[in-house]
Protein backbone atom coordinates (compact mmCIF):
# COMPACT_ATOMS: atom_id res chain seq x y z
CA UNK A 1 0.00 0.00 0.00
CA UNK A 2 2.70 2.42 1.02
CA UNK A 3 4.83 1.52 -1.98
CA UNK A 4 1.96 2.26 -4.28
CA UNK A 5 1.61 5.76 -2.82
CA UNK A 6 5.31 6.28 -3.30
CA UNK A 7 5.14 5.30 -6.96
CA UNK A 8 2.12 7.50 -7.49
CA UNK A 9 3.89 10.38 -5.75
CA UNK A 10 7.05 9.97 -7.80
CA UNK A 11 5.21 9.80 -11.08
CA UNK A 12 3.18 12.89 -10.29
CA UNK A 13 6.34 14.78 -9.38
CA UNK A 14 8.03 13.64 -12.56
CA UNK A 15 4.99 14.47 -14.63
CA UNK A 16 4.67 17.94 -13.19
CA UNK A 17 8.38 18.51 -13.75
CA UNK A 18 8.03 17.44 -17.35
CA UNK A 19 5.06 19.75 -17.76
CA UNK A 20 7.02 22.62 -16.29
CA UNK A 21 9.89 21.95 -18.69
CA UNK A 22 7.57 21.71 -21.66
CA UNK A 23 5.75 24.85 -20.65
CA UNK A 24 8.88 26.88 -20.07
CA UNK A 25 10.61 25.82 -23.30
CA UNK A 26 7.33 26.43 -25.11
CA UNK A 27 7.08 29.95 -23.80
CA UNK A 28 10.74 30.65 -24.62
CA UNK A 29 10.42 29.52 -28.23
CA UNK A 30 7.21 31.51 -28.64
CA UNK A 31 8.77 34.51 -26.87
CA UNK A 32 10.83 35.58 -29.86
CA UNK A 33 7.93 35.52 -32.28
CA UNK A 34 5.01 37.54 -31.02
CA UNK A 35 4.83 41.29 -31.48
CA UNK A 36 2.56 44.29 -31.27
CA UNK A 37 2.61 46.86 -34.02
CA UNK A 38 0.72 50.03 -34.61
CA UNK A 39 0.76 53.74 -35.30
CA UNK A 40 0.42 56.67 -32.97
CA UNK A 41 -1.21 59.77 -34.38
CA UNK A 42 -1.94 63.26 -33.27
CA UNK A 43 -5.51 64.41 -33.83
CA UNK A 44 -5.59 68.13 -34.55
CA UNK A 45 -3.05 70.75 -35.51
CA UNK A 46 0.47 70.18 -34.25
CA UNK A 47 1.58 73.00 -31.95
CA UNK A 48 4.20 75.37 -33.31
CA UNK A 49 7.69 74.37 -32.21
CA UNK A 50 9.64 77.52 -31.39
CA UNK A 51 13.00 78.15 -32.92
CA UNK A 52 15.90 77.91 -30.49
CA UNK A 53 18.16 80.87 -29.77
CA UNK A 54 21.59 79.30 -29.40
CA UNK A 55 23.51 82.59 -29.38
CA UNK A 56 24.99 81.74 -25.96
CA UNK A 57 27.28 79.34 -27.72
CA UNK A 58 28.72 80.23 -31.16
CA UNK A 59 29.64 76.58 -31.74
CA UNK A 60 25.97 75.58 -31.47
CA UNK A 61 24.88 78.43 -33.75
CA UNK A 62 27.36 77.29 -36.38
CA UNK A 63 26.01 73.71 -36.36
CA UNK A 64 22.57 75.01 -37.30
CA UNK A 65 23.60 77.61 -39.92
CA UNK A 66 21.70 75.78 -42.65
CA UNK A 67 19.00 74.05 -40.63
CA UNK A 68 17.53 76.19 -37.85
CA UNK A 69 16.95 74.27 -34.62
CA UNK A 70 13.47 73.94 -33.17
CA UNK A 71 12.13 72.53 -29.94
CA UNK A 72 11.29 68.83 -30.21
CA UNK A 73 8.49 68.41 -27.67
CA UNK A 74 5.96 67.50 -30.38
CA UNK A 75 7.17 66.14 -33.71
CA UNK A 76 4.42 65.22 -36.15
CA UNK A 77 5.19 63.57 -39.48
CA UNK A 78 3.14 63.61 -42.69
CA UNK A 79 -0.21 61.94 -42.04
CA UNK A 80 -0.23 62.97 -38.39
CA UNK A 81 2.22 60.33 -37.12
CA UNK A 82 3.50 61.31 -33.68
CA UNK A 83 7.21 60.71 -33.10
CA UNK A 84 8.97 59.95 -29.80
CA UNK A 85 6.08 58.10 -28.20
CA UNK A 86 7.33 55.26 -26.01
CA UNK A 87 5.22 52.08 -25.96
CA UNK A 88 5.70 49.41 -23.36
CA UNK A 89 3.89 46.49 -21.75
CA UNK A 90 2.48 47.75 -18.47
CA UNK A 91 0.63 44.52 -17.66
CA UNK A 92 0.56 40.87 -18.76
CA UNK A 93 4.22 39.88 -18.65
CA UNK A 94 5.45 37.30 -16.15
CA UNK A 95 8.10 38.39 -13.67
CA UNK A 96 10.80 36.55 -15.62
CA UNK A 97 9.70 38.03 -18.94
CA UNK A 98 9.58 41.54 -17.52
CA UNK A 99 13.04 41.32 -15.99
CA UNK A 100 14.83 40.22 -19.17
CA UNK A 101 17.32 42.93 -20.08
CA UNK A 102 18.68 43.32 -23.62
CA UNK A 103 22.48 43.30 -23.83
CA UNK A 104 22.44 45.97 -26.54
CA UNK A 105 23.30 49.44 -25.17
CA UNK A 106 21.19 52.35 -26.42
CA UNK A 107 23.08 55.60 -27.00
CA UNK A 108 21.99 59.09 -25.99
CA UNK A 109 24.09 61.48 -28.03
CA UNK A 110 24.74 65.18 -27.58
CA UNK A 111 24.97 66.34 -31.17
CA UNK A 112 24.76 69.86 -32.56
CA UNK A 113 23.73 70.99 -29.06
CA UNK A 114 20.61 68.83 -29.17
CA UNK A 115 19.82 65.40 -27.71
CA UNK A 116 19.71 62.54 -30.21
CA UNK A 117 17.31 60.90 -29.69
CA UNK A 118 15.15 63.42 -27.85
CA UNK A 119 13.53 60.52 -25.95
CA UNK A 120 15.50 57.38 -25.11
CA UNK A 121 13.66 54.30 -23.84
CA UNK A 122 15.43 51.52 -21.99
CA UNK A 123 14.88 48.72 -19.50
CA UNK A 124 15.56 48.77 -15.80
CA UNK A 125 19.23 47.78 -15.35
CA UNK A 126 19.91 48.02 -19.09
CA UNK A 127 23.27 49.69 -19.67
CA UNK A 128 23.14 52.77 -21.87
CA UNK A 129 25.71 55.28 -23.04
CA UNK A 130 25.71 59.06 -22.91
CA UNK A 131 27.94 60.27 -25.71
CA UNK A 132 29.06 63.67 -26.91
CA UNK A 133 29.75 64.41 -30.57
CA UNK A 134 30.09 68.14 -29.95
CA UNK A 135 33.12 70.41 -29.77
CA UNK A 136 31.65 72.29 -26.84
CA UNK A 137 31.28 71.30 -23.18
CA UNK A 138 27.96 69.87 -22.02
CA UNK A 139 26.83 68.83 -18.59
CA UNK A 140 24.46 65.91 -18.52
CA UNK A 141 22.00 66.26 -15.68
CA UNK A 142 19.20 63.66 -15.36
CA UNK A 143 16.54 64.54 -12.78
CA UNK A 144 14.74 61.39 -11.61
CA UNK A 145 12.64 61.28 -8.46
CA UNK A 146 15.21 60.37 -5.80
CA UNK A 147 12.53 58.94 -3.53
CA UNK A 148 11.35 56.47 -6.17
CA UNK A 149 14.73 54.76 -6.41
CA UNK A 150 16.67 56.46 -9.22
CA UNK A 151 19.14 59.08 -8.02
CA UNK A 152 19.89 62.33 -9.89
CA UNK A 153 23.48 63.00 -10.96
CA UNK A 154 25.29 65.71 -12.89
CA UNK A 155 28.44 65.16 -14.94
CA UNK A 156 30.46 67.32 -17.27
CA UNK A 157 31.34 66.13 -20.78
CA UNK A 158 33.90 68.35 -22.48
CA UNK A 159 34.73 67.78 -26.18
CA UNK A 160 36.27 64.37 -26.76
CA UNK A 161 35.21 63.03 -23.36
CA UNK A 162 34.60 59.28 -23.29
CA UNK A 163 30.95 58.12 -23.15
CA UNK A 164 29.34 57.74 -19.73
CA UNK A 165 28.04 54.18 -19.31
CA UNK A 166 25.35 53.74 -16.70
CA UNK A 167 21.86 52.34 -16.00
CA UNK A 168 18.74 53.03 -13.91
CA UNK A 169 17.62 50.94 -10.95
CA UNK A 170 13.83 51.22 -11.15
CA UNK A 171 11.01 51.92 -13.60
CA UNK A 172 10.38 55.61 -14.17
CA UNK A 173 8.26 57.21 -16.87
CA UNK A 174 9.94 59.54 -17.48
CA UNK A 175 13.22 61.01 -16.23
CA UNK A 176 13.83 64.56 -17.53
CA UNK A 177 17.41 65.24 -18.56
CA UNK A 178 18.91 68.66 -19.15
CA UNK A 179 22.10 70.56 -19.83
CA UNK A 180 22.54 73.60 -17.59
CA UNK A 181 25.06 75.18 -19.95
CA UNK A 182 22.64 75.03 -22.89
CA UNK A 183 19.22 75.54 -21.27
CA UNK A 184 17.29 74.58 -24.40
CA UNK A 185 18.72 71.05 -24.26
CA UNK A 186 15.99 68.96 -22.79
CA UNK A 187 15.10 65.29 -23.23
CA UNK A 188 13.83 62.19 -21.46
CA UNK A 189 14.94 58.76 -20.36
CA UNK A 190 12.00 56.36 -20.21
CA UNK A 191 12.81 53.40 -17.97
CA UNK A 192 10.44 50.43 -18.28
CA UNK A 193 10.32 46.69 -17.76
CA UNK A 194 9.97 44.22 -20.63
CA UNK A 195 9.91 44.80 -24.40
CA UNK A 196 9.36 48.39 -25.52
CA UNK A 197 9.41 50.53 -28.66
CA UNK A 198 9.59 54.19 -29.65
CA UNK A 199 7.62 55.63 -32.57
CA UNK A 200 9.54 56.72 -35.67
CA UNK A 201 8.90 59.84 -37.79
CA UNK A 202 5.76 58.19 -39.24
CA UNK A 203 4.44 57.40 -35.78
CA UNK A 204 4.87 53.64 -36.33
CA UNK A 205 6.23 51.19 -33.82
CA UNK A 206 6.80 47.47 -33.26
CA UNK A 207 7.19 45.91 -29.85
CA UNK A 208 8.99 42.62 -30.63
CA UNK A 209 9.93 39.53 -28.63
CA UNK A 210 6.53 38.98 -27.02
CA UNK A 211 5.18 35.63 -25.81
CA UNK A 212 1.55 34.84 -26.62
CA UNK A 213 -0.88 36.37 -24.15
CA UNK A 214 -3.04 39.34 -23.25
CA UNK A 215 -1.21 42.56 -22.57
CA UNK A 216 -1.85 46.12 -21.62
CA UNK A 217 0.15 48.44 -23.83
CA UNK A 218 0.89 51.91 -22.51
CA UNK A 219 1.80 54.75 -24.84
CA UNK A 220 3.61 57.70 -23.26
CA UNK A 221 4.26 61.10 -24.80
CA UNK A 222 5.97 63.96 -22.99
CA UNK A 223 3.25 66.52 -23.80
CA UNK A 224 0.14 64.34 -24.07
CA UNK A 225 0.63 61.90 -21.20
CA UNK A 226 -0.32 58.24 -21.33
CA UNK A 227 -2.95 56.03 -22.95
CA UNK A 228 -3.45 52.30 -22.57
CA UNK A 229 -4.98 49.54 -24.68
CA UNK A 230 -5.51 45.83 -24.17
CA UNK A 231 -4.02 43.67 -26.90
CA UNK A 232 -4.01 39.91 -27.38
CA UNK A 233 -1.05 38.32 -29.09
CA UNK A 234 -1.52 34.81 -30.50
CA UNK A 235 1.52 32.54 -30.62
CA UNK A 236 3.96 33.87 -33.16
CA UNK A 237 1.53 36.46 -34.52
CA UNK A 238 1.32 40.23 -34.37
CA UNK A 239 -1.29 42.10 -32.37
CA UNK A 240 -2.14 45.68 -33.29
CA UNK A 241 -2.74 48.75 -31.20
CA UNK A 242 -3.14 52.19 -32.76
CA UNK A 243 -3.27 55.23 -30.53
CA UNK A 244 -4.51 58.75 -31.12
CA UNK A 245 -3.58 61.66 -28.90
CA UNK A 246 -5.68 64.80 -29.05
CA UNK A 247 -3.81 68.02 -29.73
CA UNK A 248 -4.25 70.49 -26.88
CA UNK B 1 -24.18 28.37 8.06
CA UNK B 2 -24.18 29.81 4.61
CA UNK B 3 -25.48 33.21 5.76
CA UNK B 4 -22.82 33.13 8.41
CA UNK B 5 -20.05 32.86 5.82
CA UNK B 6 -21.64 35.58 3.77
CA UNK B 7 -21.83 37.87 6.76
CA UNK B 8 -18.26 37.21 7.68
CA UNK B 9 -16.97 37.85 4.20
CA UNK B 10 -19.01 41.05 4.05
CA UNK B 11 -17.59 42.18 7.36
CA UNK B 12 -14.07 41.26 6.30
CA UNK B 13 -14.31 43.17 3.03
CA UNK B 14 -15.78 46.15 4.86
CA UNK B 15 -12.83 46.13 7.21
CA UNK B 16 -10.38 45.89 4.31
CA UNK B 17 -12.14 48.74 2.53
CA UNK B 18 -12.05 50.91 5.61
CA UNK B 19 -8.49 50.18 6.56
CA UNK B 20 -6.80 50.24 3.16
CA UNK B 21 -7.02 54.02 2.55
CA UNK B 22 -5.49 54.64 5.97
CA UNK B 23 -2.61 52.30 5.17
CA UNK B 24 -2.09 53.95 1.81
CA UNK B 25 -2.17 57.43 3.24
CA UNK B 26 0.45 56.75 5.88
CA UNK B 27 3.60 56.99 3.78
CA UNK B 28 5.58 55.03 6.31
CA UNK B 29 4.43 52.53 8.87
CA UNK B 30 4.85 53.07 12.56
CA UNK B 31 7.39 50.28 12.63
CA UNK B 32 9.46 52.03 9.96
CA UNK B 33 9.26 55.28 11.86
CA UNK B 34 10.59 53.58 14.96
CA UNK B 35 13.40 52.08 12.92
CA UNK B 36 14.24 55.47 11.45
CA UNK B 37 14.26 57.14 14.82
CA UNK B 38 16.99 54.71 15.79
CA UNK B 39 19.23 56.27 13.12
CA UNK B 40 22.82 56.79 14.19
CA UNK B 41 25.71 58.78 12.82
CA UNK B 42 29.39 57.92 13.18
CA UNK B 43 32.01 60.64 13.00
CA UNK B 44 35.41 59.41 14.11
CA UNK B 45 34.75 57.87 17.50
CA UNK B 46 31.62 59.97 18.07
CA UNK B 47 28.23 58.30 17.77
CA UNK B 48 25.21 60.50 17.17
CA UNK B 49 21.66 59.41 18.03
CA UNK B 50 18.70 60.82 16.12
CA UNK B 51 16.35 60.93 19.12
CA UNK B 52 18.82 63.00 21.13
CA UNK B 53 18.65 65.78 18.53
CA UNK B 54 14.89 66.18 18.42
CA UNK B 55 14.74 69.22 20.71
CA UNK B 56 17.77 70.90 19.12
CA UNK B 57 16.23 70.45 15.69
CA UNK B 58 12.96 71.99 16.92
CA UNK B 59 14.84 74.90 18.39
CA UNK B 60 17.42 75.72 15.73
CA UNK B 61 16.53 74.07 12.43
CA UNK B 62 12.78 73.64 12.09
CA UNK B 63 12.16 77.28 11.09
CA UNK B 64 13.74 76.71 7.69
CA UNK B 65 13.98 72.95 7.20
CA UNK B 66 10.48 72.27 8.53
CA UNK B 67 8.85 69.75 10.82
CA UNK B 68 9.08 67.04 8.16
CA UNK B 69 12.60 67.97 7.09
CA UNK B 70 11.31 68.74 3.60
CA UNK B 71 12.75 72.26 3.52
CA UNK B 72 9.30 73.83 3.89
CA UNK B 73 9.70 75.54 7.24
CA UNK B 74 7.83 78.79 7.87
CA UNK B 75 10.85 80.90 6.83
CA UNK B 76 11.42 78.95 3.64
CA UNK B 77 9.40 81.22 1.31
CA UNK B 78 11.70 84.14 2.18
CA UNK B 79 14.95 82.23 1.97
CA UNK B 80 17.13 81.91 -1.11
CA UNK B 81 18.85 79.55 -1.79
CA UNK B 82 16.06 77.33 -0.46
CA UNK B 83 16.66 75.16 2.63
CA UNK B 84 17.70 71.57 1.87
CA UNK B 85 14.98 68.97 1.55
CA UNK B 86 16.30 66.24 3.84
CA UNK B 87 13.77 63.77 2.49
CA UNK B 88 15.42 63.83 -0.94
CA UNK B 89 18.86 63.71 0.72
CA UNK B 90 20.51 65.56 -2.17
CA UNK B 91 23.36 67.64 -0.75
CA UNK B 92 25.76 70.14 -2.28
CA UNK B 93 28.74 69.61 -0.01
CA UNK B 94 29.97 66.04 -0.24
CA UNK B 95 33.24 64.21 -0.37
CA UNK B 96 31.43 61.48 -2.36
CA UNK B 97 30.79 61.21 -6.13
CA UNK B 98 27.80 62.85 -7.80
CA UNK B 99 24.56 60.88 -7.32
CA UNK B 100 25.60 59.35 -4.00
CA UNK B 101 24.77 60.07 -0.37
CA UNK B 102 27.27 62.17 1.59
CA UNK B 103 29.22 60.71 4.50
CA UNK B 104 28.20 61.50 8.08
CA UNK B 105 31.32 63.59 8.33
CA UNK B 106 30.28 65.69 5.31
CA UNK B 107 27.00 66.61 7.03
CA UNK B 108 28.79 67.15 10.34
CA UNK B 109 31.17 69.60 8.65
CA UNK B 110 28.35 71.43 6.83
CA UNK B 111 26.55 72.11 10.13
CA UNK B 112 29.64 73.73 11.67
CA UNK B 113 30.83 75.50 8.53
CA UNK B 114 27.46 76.83 7.47
CA UNK B 115 26.86 77.72 3.85
CA UNK B 116 28.10 81.19 2.90
CA UNK B 117 25.77 83.42 0.92
CA UNK B 118 22.80 81.37 2.10
CA UNK B 119 20.70 81.52 5.25
CA UNK B 120 22.50 78.53 6.74
CA UNK B 121 24.68 79.98 9.52
CA UNK B 122 27.73 78.44 11.13
CA UNK B 123 26.52 76.39 14.08
CA UNK B 124 29.99 76.49 15.56
CA UNK B 125 28.65 76.97 19.09
CA UNK B 126 27.16 73.47 19.05
CA UNK B 127 29.13 70.77 20.80
CA UNK B 128 30.45 67.99 18.62
CA UNK B 129 27.94 65.62 20.22
CA UNK B 130 25.05 67.95 19.35
CA UNK B 131 26.21 68.09 15.75
CA UNK B 132 26.63 64.33 15.56
CA UNK B 133 23.11 63.84 16.94
CA UNK B 134 21.73 66.36 14.45
CA UNK B 135 23.41 64.49 11.59
CA UNK B 136 21.55 61.34 12.67
CA UNK B 137 18.31 63.35 12.89
CA UNK B 138 18.83 64.83 9.42
CA UNK B 139 19.35 61.30 8.06
CA UNK B 140 16.22 59.94 9.72
CA UNK B 141 14.05 62.05 7.38
CA UNK B 142 15.02 60.16 4.23
CA UNK B 143 14.24 56.56 3.32
CA UNK B 144 17.36 56.67 1.15
CA UNK B 145 19.58 55.98 4.16
CA UNK B 146 17.74 52.69 4.67
CA UNK B 147 18.49 51.40 1.19
CA UNK B 148 21.67 53.18 0.07
CA UNK B 149 25.14 53.56 1.46
CA UNK B 150 27.12 56.81 1.24
CA UNK B 151 29.46 56.95 -1.75
CA UNK B 152 33.17 56.28 -1.39
CA UNK B 153 34.92 59.62 -0.78
CA UNK B 154 37.04 60.76 -3.69
CA UNK B 155 40.79 60.47 -3.23
CA UNK B 156 42.66 63.76 -2.98
CA UNK B 157 46.39 63.33 -3.61
CA UNK B 158 48.83 65.42 -1.51
CA UNK B 159 48.93 69.04 -2.61
CA UNK B 160 51.93 69.78 -4.84
CA UNK B 161 54.04 72.96 -4.76
CA UNK B 162 52.57 75.95 -6.63
CA UNK B 163 54.60 76.79 -9.73
CA UNK B 164 54.14 79.13 -12.68
CA UNK B 165 53.76 76.11 -14.96
CA UNK B 166 51.03 74.64 -12.80
CA UNK B 167 49.08 77.92 -12.89
CA UNK B 168 49.38 78.09 -16.68
CA UNK B 169 48.29 74.44 -16.94
CA UNK B 170 45.39 75.19 -14.59
CA UNK B 171 44.29 77.98 -16.90
CA UNK B 172 44.38 75.54 -19.81
CA UNK B 173 42.07 73.21 -17.86
CA UNK B 174 39.75 76.16 -17.07
CA UNK B 175 39.62 76.85 -20.80
CA UNK B 176 39.32 73.20 -21.89
CA UNK B 177 36.48 72.07 -19.64
CA UNK B 178 34.88 75.49 -20.13
CA UNK B 179 34.42 76.63 -16.53
CA UNK B 180 34.06 80.11 -18.05
CA UNK B 181 30.72 79.23 -19.66
CA UNK B 182 29.12 79.92 -16.27
CA UNK B 183 31.83 81.40 -14.07
CA UNK B 184 33.03 83.88 -16.73
CA UNK B 185 36.53 84.36 -18.16
CA UNK B 186 37.61 86.42 -15.15
CA UNK B 187 35.64 84.32 -12.63
CA UNK B 188 33.00 87.01 -12.22
CA UNK B 189 30.09 84.59 -12.69
CA UNK B 190 29.10 86.34 -15.92
CA UNK B 191 29.72 83.61 -18.48
CA UNK B 192 27.31 83.20 -21.42
CA UNK B 193 25.31 80.51 -19.58
CA UNK B 194 25.26 82.23 -16.17
CA UNK B 195 21.97 84.09 -16.60
CA UNK B 196 19.82 81.04 -17.33
CA UNK B 197 21.07 78.67 -14.64
CA UNK B 198 18.43 76.82 -12.62
CA UNK B 199 18.66 74.30 -9.80
CA UNK B 200 17.07 70.84 -9.73
CA UNK B 201 13.68 72.35 -8.81
CA UNK B 202 13.92 74.78 -11.73
CA UNK B 203 14.57 77.78 -9.49
CA UNK B 204 17.03 80.44 -10.70
CA UNK B 205 20.49 80.06 -9.21
CA UNK B 206 23.71 81.98 -9.73
CA UNK B 207 27.19 80.70 -10.42
CA UNK B 208 29.93 81.30 -7.84
CA UNK B 209 31.68 84.66 -8.31
CA UNK B 210 35.39 84.17 -7.61
CA UNK B 211 36.11 87.91 -7.72
CA UNK B 212 33.90 88.71 -4.72
CA UNK B 213 36.27 87.15 -2.24
CA UNK B 214 33.41 85.34 -0.50
CA UNK B 215 33.97 81.85 0.81
CA UNK B 216 32.74 79.07 -1.47
CA UNK B 217 29.70 77.30 0.00
CA UNK B 218 31.50 74.03 0.59
CA UNK B 219 34.64 75.42 2.22
CA UNK B 220 37.66 77.47 1.22
CA UNK B 221 40.71 75.29 1.73
CA UNK B 222 42.56 74.09 -1.37
CA UNK B 223 41.20 70.61 -0.64
CA UNK B 224 37.65 71.98 -0.49
CA UNK B 225 38.04 73.63 -3.92
CA UNK B 226 39.46 70.39 -5.34
CA UNK B 227 36.49 68.47 -3.92
CA UNK B 228 33.88 70.95 -5.22
CA UNK B 229 34.61 70.44 -8.91
CA UNK B 230 35.47 66.75 -8.65
CA UNK B 231 32.23 65.79 -6.83
CA UNK B 232 29.95 68.47 -8.24
CA UNK B 233 27.38 70.26 -6.10
CA UNK B 234 24.34 67.97 -6.40
CA UNK B 235 21.03 69.76 -6.75
CA UNK B 236 22.72 72.65 -8.60
CA UNK B 237 24.00 73.12 -12.17
CA UNK B 238 27.59 72.49 -11.01
CA UNK B 239 28.52 69.08 -12.47
CA UNK B 240 31.20 66.62 -11.46
CA UNK B 241 34.40 66.82 -13.50
CA UNK B 242 35.85 63.65 -12.00
CA UNK B 243 35.72 61.77 -15.33
CA UNK B 244 37.48 64.52 -17.23
CA UNK B 245 40.04 66.16 -14.98
CA UNK B 246 43.00 64.05 -13.82
CA UNK B 247 44.08 64.44 -10.18
CA UNK B 248 47.25 66.31 -11.15
CA UNK B 249 45.34 68.67 -13.44
CA UNK B 250 42.82 69.20 -10.66
CA UNK B 251 45.52 70.71 -8.47
CA UNK B 252 46.60 72.94 -11.36
CA UNK B 253 43.02 74.14 -11.65
CA UNK B 254 42.82 74.84 -7.89
CA UNK B 255 45.92 77.06 -8.19
CA UNK B 256 44.51 78.88 -11.20
CA UNK B 257 41.16 79.49 -9.44
CA UNK B 258 43.11 81.18 -6.62
CA UNK B 259 44.43 83.75 -9.11
CA UNK B 260 40.83 84.86 -9.80
CA UNK B 261 40.19 85.73 -6.14
CA UNK B 262 40.83 89.23 -4.82
CA UNK B 263 42.74 87.93 -1.78
CA UNK B 264 46.54 88.11 -1.71
CA UNK B 265 48.04 84.71 -2.41
CA UNK B 266 51.15 83.09 -3.77
CA UNK B 267 49.15 82.09 -6.84
CA UNK B 268 48.02 85.67 -7.48
CA UNK B 269 51.60 86.88 -7.11
CA UNK B 270 52.84 84.36 -9.68
CA UNK B 271 49.99 85.22 -12.06
CA UNK B 272 50.97 88.89 -11.82
CA UNK B 273 54.61 88.10 -12.59
CA UNK B 274 53.47 85.97 -15.55
CA UNK B 275 51.21 88.78 -16.77
CA UNK B 276 48.45 86.16 -17.04
CA UNK B 277 45.50 87.33 -19.15
CA UNK B 278 41.98 85.86 -18.82
CA UNK B 279 41.14 82.97 -21.13
CA UNK B 280 39.80 84.05 -24.51
CA UNK B 281 37.08 81.78 -25.86
CA UNK B 282 38.07 81.36 -29.51
CA UNK B 283 34.83 82.69 -30.97
CA UNK B 284 32.66 85.60 -29.98
CA UNK B 285 28.94 85.05 -29.35
CA UNK B 286 26.92 85.59 -32.52
CA UNK B 287 23.73 87.62 -32.84
CA UNK B 288 20.52 85.89 -31.80
CA UNK B 289 18.71 84.20 -34.71
CA UNK B 290 15.08 85.17 -35.33
CA UNK B 291 12.54 83.16 -33.31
Amino acid sequence: MKARYKVAGMTSVLLSLAFCLLWSTGSVSAAAEGKITGTVKLDGAAPHMKGIDMSKDPYCVKQHENSPAHLENVIVGPGGGLQNVVLYISDGLSGAEASQVPSQEPVFDQKNCMYTPHVLAMNVNQKFKVNTSDQTTHNIHPLPNALAGNIPWNKSQPPGAPPIETSWKTEEVAIPVKCNIHPWMHGYFVVVKGPYATTDEKGSYTIANLPPGSFTVTAWHEEYGTQTQKVTVAAGKAGTADFTFKAK
Amino acid sequence: MRTNIREWSLLASAVVLLVSPCVCRAQITEYQQHQWLRMESHIGNLTGHARAAEMDYRRYCVGCHGELGDGNGENAPWVDPKPRDFELAIFKCRSTPTGTLPTDEDLFNSIARGLDRSNMPQWSTFTKQMRADLVAWVKHFSPRWQTEKPGTPIQIPPEPEVTADRIKDGQAVFQKVECWKCHGVTGKANGPSAATLTDDQNRPISAYDFTEGARPKCGDTDQDLYRIFMTGLDGTPMPSFADNIKPDEAWDLVFYLRTLEPQKSKEKEIAKQLGLKPVAPSTAPAAAPPQ
